[in-house]
């Protein structure tokens, strides 16, 4: 019965699929139950697996489908509205028929189980004003195989495997880079570059291989939340936004457990009932809305519910009452880090353990889970407003850029995506600027109090007493400015090497949990490296508060909104205009002498760190539309320096000359004005003036051909 | 019939170690360490065999012996373990002996301090005795050593 076979196959994908549709319909018809168009559907869903059901000899399905056809011919045809009663009763349908495919496809025949008892409650339900209680006969099938779109089914092994050959193609390349810049050989030079290009495409080629839509986790959610809610007596809403954002699978199934009890202790812990919403002048309705989206190299996805709120005091108490605090402690804890004690394992505040989301073991394992993937879990609230849960997942696991630094002796990687920025001074200036307050150095950027942590110091475990002297002894002192959520320093290095891609190797299992290391990787020179957490690094030098110990002095760092924009570098092109580039997509900014800006074939590169960088300036790439030319302003520099801004695309990287390099900044206005001009993502108000956002992916490709060496072709735009 | 096993053999200073000759993937030497800042003083560093990352445990410090003279380079024992990350630094290589089960004793119970704690035991050689080392022990402390926060700068 092989044919038979093949058509079961193809029966149970397709019918996986219609269900999964079915069940989004039935809770957006619960919601709009007028929408005709979404019940011909679902009518139709059911119909034909009625009907394949029939053609493939399975009765029992075939009967339980059935059932649900009537059912649904009397909403279709209006003798019935739906009603809540109704939805529960064919979304167990849908259990029902999800819990018989999963049988179907291992056995190819059905299962024992009765099916009399749903065809009887569907039976009953078209009866008007005979109302069952429809009990869930079946538990919704557990773990199905990800069906989301995508024609080729491919074994995860597999992807796997190329994704491992992929870096250690990476690593090669990188052996092979050191090579060719050194022997000099320009046959070997230009092949090597090809080579790296290639070898950028395919990394990326084959990381897209493996991103799947956050869909394919939240795609169960409305069903769930709707099921929740009537189950704690509430009304909630459910909004989602950017489910197409993309993940890594193995971050996809990482994630699934945390976000849905995150979503359940919303419904459960944070969304008040419909009449305690009413009487604090709510809307009877809650809304919960997850949010992802994509934000220098990392995932964001943003959980709030419009709910209480956390009562911070309470979260204190328990603290206290747990011992987890000192009394002192208490009392000094800042509102945040009261409110970060929940992490902690073991911890609840809610009054009853409800079925829903169970005992307080919730959110210490969600972020052990998060963690363990390298993300990050964060968490904001307010008192009556709701509560915000903000989870940052690194984009890929794998490869990634890293700032290579010198410290003590030895080399050490640190995640650019950490990187904010690079400061130099000389030793005796660095000194000066230094303001010991207790025992904590800090600097002062921008009028911004910036703690600073030595990284030889750190390392070495000594004390910290003796560094602002070894500061004065040095000729030249190197600060990385890193970020890290909201926790920002300075880490004083010996050297700043390069920004490289790196392939994130795991520590061995031992040492996995010496927080100030995420990692290890092999440099081009075959030399290993370790890779700095900047978060472990901060807790261990006491820049940001251990959640078990607290110190009795912190260095205030402003505020970053919630939203937590990234930095914006502020620069000045012709005529003063001023112009806004991400941070986050800068390499390094620079300075070179005018003198070294050389001719080459018709362009213009200057030699930087042994290669030659192409330079464009930012005048001859946007087109300028304006018909009358901008009054005032200084007249162009015309000094012996150059301010320029290198960035990276496609594994080469660029220069772009501005007049000034003015600023960075972090807070500026949430909303922009929508662009003018090809080149420009939008533009905003900083500092009282109107500033435009560039946008460096579009700069790129209007770059005159062959500037991005063995790069496709690219189109020409003066 | 006697049951027989083969043992790798290796030297620190005059002890003379075994270890069961499936646990040894390969031995290498002159090999770069990078070192662990803040990890227990047995972890000697990491080392890149082939594109894999291994850690390197110096057996004298897991046997709290003082370190070899600077001269005097250690071998790396690659051994296969569950996650196959880990290398044994050791004196000097010896023969893979064939060992003659009955002639296996535990340790006897004056033997004190980190051998006792390292050793399952010994085999009886002729003219000598080779300490069957226990490599999960070995390996498994460093984790031990570093949830302790046992991390001497080394």
């Amino acid at each position: 019965m092989g044919e038979l076979d093949a058509f079961i196959g193809g029966f149970v994908i397709e019918s996986r699929d219609n269900l999964d549709q079915v069940e989004r319909d039935l809770v957006a018809l619960e919601q709009d139950p007028t929408s005709n168009e979404t019940l011909a559907s679902v009518f139709r869903a059911i119909h034909t697996i009625k009907g394949a059901a029939g053609f493939l000899g399975l009765a029992k399905l075939g009967a339980v489908a059935h059932a649900g056809e009537s059912l649904l011919s009397r909403l279709r045809d209006g003798q019935l509205v739906i009603t809540p009663e109704i939805a529960s009763g064919l979304l167990a349908l849908v259990d029902h028929l999800r819990c018989a495919l999963a049988t179907i496809d291992k056995t190819h025949a059905e299962d024992d189980a009765d099916e009399t008892g749903i065809v009887r409650d569907l039976t009953a339900l078209q009866e008007p004003r005979r109302l069952p209680h429809v009990e869930q006969r079946r538990s919704p099938s557990p773990e199905q195989p990800d069906q989301s779109g995508g024609s080729l089914r491919v074994d995860v092994e597999h992807l796997d495997k190329l994704m491992n050959l992929v870096g250690e193609l990476v690593l090669t390349r990188n052996e092979m880079l050191e090579f060719s810049v050194v022997g000099q050989n320009p046959g070997l030079s230009s092949t090597s570059q090809r080579l790296n290009t290639i070898t950028t495409q395919l990394q990326e080629a084959v990381m897209k291989t493996r991103m799947q839509p956050i869909d394919c986790v939240w795609n169960r959610f409305p069903r769930m939340v709707r099921d929740l809610a009537l189950q704690c007596g509430k009304r909630v809403r459910l909004e989602l936004a950017g489910k197409e954002t993309e993940l890594d699978k193995a971050l996809i199934e990482a994630i699934r457990d945390p976000l849905t009890h995150l979503l359940r202790n919303s419904i459960d812990h944070g969304v008040e009932t419909p009449d305690a919403r009413g009487a604090a002048g709510k809307d009877p309705e809650g809304c919960v809305s997850l949010r992802a989206y994509h934000e220098g190299g990392q995932v964001n996805i943003e959980i709030s519910d419009d709910g209480a709120g956390i009562d911070v005091d309470r979260v204190r108490q328990r603290a206290l009452e747990r011992r987890v605090i000192t009394a002192e402690q208490a009392r000094v804890m800042s509102e945040q880090d009261a409110l970060n004690l929940i992490f902690l394992p073991g911890f609840s505040t809610a009054e009853t353990i409800t079925e829903v989301s169970g005992r307080g073991v919730g959110m210490d394992v969600v972020k052990t889970n998060i963690e363990r993937i390298g993300g990050k879990i964060g968490i904001h609230t307010g008192a009556g407003l709701g509560t915000t849960l903000r989870i940052r997942i690194p984009l890929t696991l794998a490869i990634m850029p890293a700032l290579i630094v010198t410290s003590g002796g030895g080399r050490y990687a640190i995640p650019q995506v950490n990187v904010v920025e690079l400061l130099r001074f000389a030793g005796e200036e660095a000194a000066g600027r230094i303001e010991m307050i207790q025992d904590a150095a800090v600097y002062r950027l921008r009028g911004a109090l910036l703690p600073l942590i030595w990284l030889e110091t750190e390392l070495a475990a000594r004390s910290r007493a003796d560094d602002v002297e070894r500061l004065r002894q040095r000729r030249a002192v190197h600060v990385v400015v890193v970020q890290v959520d909201d926790c920002k320093y300075g880490l004083i290095v010996d050297d700043v090497d390069d920004t490289q891609e790196i392939v994130v190797k795991p520590l061995g299992k031992r040492l996995r949990t010496i927080a100030t290391f995420a990692g290890a990787t092999i440099l081009g020179d075959g030399d290993v490296v370790l890779i700095l957490d900047v978060l472990g690094l901060a807790i261990q030098a006491n820049v940001r508060s251990a959640m078990s110990e607290m110190s009795s002095f912190r260095v205030e760092t402003p505020q970053s909104a919630p939203d937590d924009a990234h930095a914006l570098l502020l620069v000045a092109g012709a005529d003063d205009a001023r112009m806004a580039i991400p941070v986050s997509q800068v390499t390094r900014l620079e300075r070179v002498q005018r003198s070294a800006v050389e001719r080459s074939g018709g362009r213009r590169v200057v030699q930087y760190r042994g290669e030659i960088l192409p330079v464009v300036g930012l005048t001859e790439l946007l087109s300028e539309r304006r018909r009358r030319p901008r009054r005032g302003g200084p007249a162009r520099q015309a000094g012996d320096v150059v301010e320029m801004i290198v960035f990276a695309k496609d594994g080469r990287r660029v220069g772009l000359v501005v007049d000034r390099i003015l600023d960075t900044v972090e807070h500026y206005p949430a909303h922009t004005l929508p662009a003018s001009r090809r080149g420009v993502v939008g533009s905003m108000v900083i500092h009282g003036r109107v500033t435009e956002i560039l946008d460096l992916d579009a700069l790129c490709a209007a770059l005159p051909p062959g500037t991005l060496v063995a790069g496709p072709f690219q189109e020409v735009t003066v | 019939m006697a049951a027989t096993h083969l043992v790798a053999s290796f030297y620190i200073d005059d002890l003379l170690f075994g270890l069961d000759v499936t646990m040894v993937q390969e031995v290498t030497d002159g090999v770069k360490l990078t070192p662990v800042p803040l990890a227990p003083p047995a972890v000697r560093g990491l080392l890149n065999l082939r594109g894999q990352i291994l850690t390197a445990i110096d057996l004298r410090r897991s046997l709290q012996l003082p370190d070899r003279p600077a001269d005097q380079r250690p071998v790396n024992l690659i051994l296969r373990t569950d996650d196959g990350g880990t290398s044994l630094l050791v004196d000097r290589i010896s023969d893979v002996l064939e060992v003659d089960d009955a002639s296996f004793e535990p340790p006897p119970a004056t033997l004190r301090g980190r051998l006792r704690e390292l050793i399952r035991g010994a085999y009886k050689l002729d003219g000598c005795l080779l300490l069957a080392l226990d490599a999960a022990v070995v390996v498994g402390e460093i984790a031990a050593m570093v949830a302790d926060g046992d991390t001497r700068p080394s």
